[in-house]
């Protein structure tokens, strides 16, 4: 799709070092979840092996099986937990970038009085931390009336700031001709952010997709739930596979392979769709 | 819209007079009706994020000027909270110094790490690109701990033991996560074993969203190797993403916590491992010290917010705005 644009010519010692550094670090990197699906393999007798082994001998999918097994005798239908993590999953994710879009795009495009305002409290917010405010946000959200509904999950995503600075960095540097050309041709806001905007700053969106659909994949909102019918796949495994403790660590490694395809792939999905924004080359500079 | 800079001209003008003060407000509240479409797309995030952030934050501020167990309502006690850090607790000292060194080093190396490897993986063809994307931001994907359980394991069975035992560099297994002589350290390897994540992953964005034709009219002027490339067409162009991933670095630096409490446990051999979140955490969940966990929070937002500053100062020249 993209035309190859002539490049500042790099020599070839420069592109052997690159690649091998790369390499190595890919192999350091991918350790951890190499190992992860490796334990995931392994028969009872030998995960628990002493001296350990990195390797399996007898690779099984006998954890799979008994993890299926496990999910079957569950109180709630286990569907409805996978219910929940996908439609929280799906929602949030999309509430989190129309919202954040939403936001973002004033404060890269337009002037007005509180935009600094607005723009420093939503960086300060991102540097506190210390889960002190738990107590202080579970009130808001009993005298909203939520605590134990699904909105308990949604509506915080509208709040979540990371999007809008992300979003808002990138758009900054979006050419102001473009959308003072759109206004010419008398395009409103709404329509420039959406049809001028958000497509040039594409990779920007995805990459923001993928740490909400991460973020909300796992999340488990455990102070503010307590219906079981409205529980989450995080929450309902590690349930299963606690309850058994050492006996069922075998599941154990096998939820936590299984929990991490989904996002895993929607990475690669996205990944592999932010093709490199040809949109305003050219009109910058 | 189109007149928008005829009018900032006027207002710059207006400005320069000696205005009272309502007729600045005056002033001002023209501007914001002018702008309404911005606060009414605003609005949505706005009101929730009043509610479920800055609520909670500026509650947690005036708790710490408290005492305060969840069960009694709160009961003021000035600075009581911050002198107490200072003076009476030698376990917050520690988790202070401890958090400090950590994120002095894991701040910057993490960060140019985060930024190296996304430049390099940059000028790959996109399948390769795409799956080294995926293979670095792997360990934030995974919940990883247990494998650095087995590496550092300190019976003679665990992986670096047993590879430097081998390798005749030690004669004993080495405890690695109860020595405090190591723990510390550990605890900074892993974390940035685990380093590629938010700040990696929007550089590699960024630098997707480069104007191609600045490559090229860098190539025609003259540019000559990459490095060039780098600090001439690149950099200049990136300086949002600089600062995102910055802060990004800033939050997760100071944050360490989950790490250690995985690897050391929490409170660790010696509070060796102990940082101000773990602290926080303590008095918050475990002692019901809400008041006092406040206190420390604040600090550590304020120690946050000093580096934000000067890293701002430092990052100003690749700046716009």
């Amino acid at each position: 799709m993209s035309t190859k644009l002539r490049r500042t010519k790099i020599s070839v010692a420069g592109d052997i070092t690159t690649y091998l550094l790369l390499a190595l670090y890919a192999g350091i990197m991918a350790l951890p979840l190499f190992y992860a699906i490796i334990q995931s393999l392994k028969p009872y007798n030998e995960l628990f092996l002493f001296p350990p082994r990195f390797f399996t001998k007898n690779p099984t999918l006998m954890n799979f099986r008994k993890l299926f097994d496990l999910t079957s005798t569950s109180w709630v239908p286990f569907s409805r937990y996978v219910f929940n993590t996908i439609a929280n999953t799906l929602i949030g994710t999309v509430i989190h970038i129309i919202s954040a879009a939403m936001c973002a795009y004033p404060l890269a495009k337009n002037k007005f009085p509180g935009k600094s305002l607005i723009f420093n409290l939503v960086v300060w917010s991102l540097l506190f931390t210390g889960g002190v405010t738990e107590i202080p946000v579970y009130l808001v959200m009993s005298h909203l009336g939520i605590v134990d509904t699904y909105f308990a999950y949604w509506l915080p995503e509208i709040a979540a700031t990371m999007g809008i600075f992300l979003l808002k960095q990138s758009m900054a540097e979006v050419p102001d001709a473009m959308v003072e050309a759109a206004r010419i041709d008398g395009a409103g806001e709404w329509k420039i952010l959406w049809t001028i905007v958000m497509p040039s700053v594409k990779p920007a969106w995805l990459t923001l997709a993928i740490f909400s659909f991460q973020r909300n994949w796992n999340a488990t909102a455990a102070s503010y739930i307590y219906t079981e019918t409205l529980k989450t796949l995080p929450t309902a495994l590690s349930q299963i596979t606690a309850a058994g403790s050492v006996a069922r660590a075998g599941e154990a490694y096998a939820a936590s392979v299984l929990m991490m395809i989904p996002p895993i792939v929607f990475f690669i999905f996205a990944q592999s769709s932010t093709v490199k924004t040809m949109a305003h080359a050219g009109i910058k500079g | 819209m189109a007149t928008s800079s005829a009018k900032q001209r006027e207002l710059d003008l207006l400005k320069k007079k000696k205005l009272t003060f309502s007729e600045k407000m005056q002033m001002t509240w023209q501007q914001v009706r002018e702008n309404k479409i911005n606060y009414f797309m605003m609005l949505p995030f706005l009101v929730f994020f009043t509610l479920f952030t800055l609520i909670p934050i500026g509650a947690s501020v005036v708790l710490s000027f408290t005492r305060y167990d969840i069960l009694n309502s709160p009961e003021f006690v000035g600075w009581d909270n911050y002198l107490r850090m200072f003076m009476e607790d030698s376990v917050f000292l520690l988790a202070l110094k401890n958090t400090l060194q950590f994120a002095v080093i894991t701040g910057p190396v993490g960060y140019l790490l985060c930024f190296v490897f996304a430049w390099f993986i940059n000028d790959l063809p996109p399948l390769a690109r795409a799956f080294f994307t995926v293979v670095f931001y792997a360990p934030t994907l995974a919940n990883i701990y247990f494998i650095f359980q087995y590496i550092f394991s300190s019976d003679m069975y665990g992986l670096l033991n047993s590879v430097l035992m081998n390798i005749g560099i030690l004669d004993e297994p080495n405890a690695w996560l109860t020595d405090p002589e190591y723990m510390l350290n550990i605890v900074i390897i892993v974390q940035l074993w685990c380093s590629l994540g938010t700040g990696f992953l929007s550089f590699v964005a960024g630098l997707q969203n480069l104007d191609p034709s600045l490559a090229e009219a860098g190539a025609i002027d003259g540019v000559r190797n990459r490095f060039q490339e780098l600090f001439y067409i690149i950099l200049p162009q990136m300086g949002g993403m600089l600062m995102f991933g910055a802060v990004m670095q800033i939050a997760s630096a100071f944050a360490v916590g989950g790490i250690s409490a995985a690897l050391l446990g929490s409170p660790s051999v010696d509070y060796a491992g102990h940082t101000l979140v773990l602290h926080i955490s303590d008095f918050g969940h475990t002692r019901f010290e809400l008041g006092y966990a406040s206190a420390i929070a604040v600090v550590l937002f304020a120690l946050m917010i000093v580096t934000k500053a000067v890293i701002n100062k430092l990052l100003a020249r690749f700046s716009h705005d």
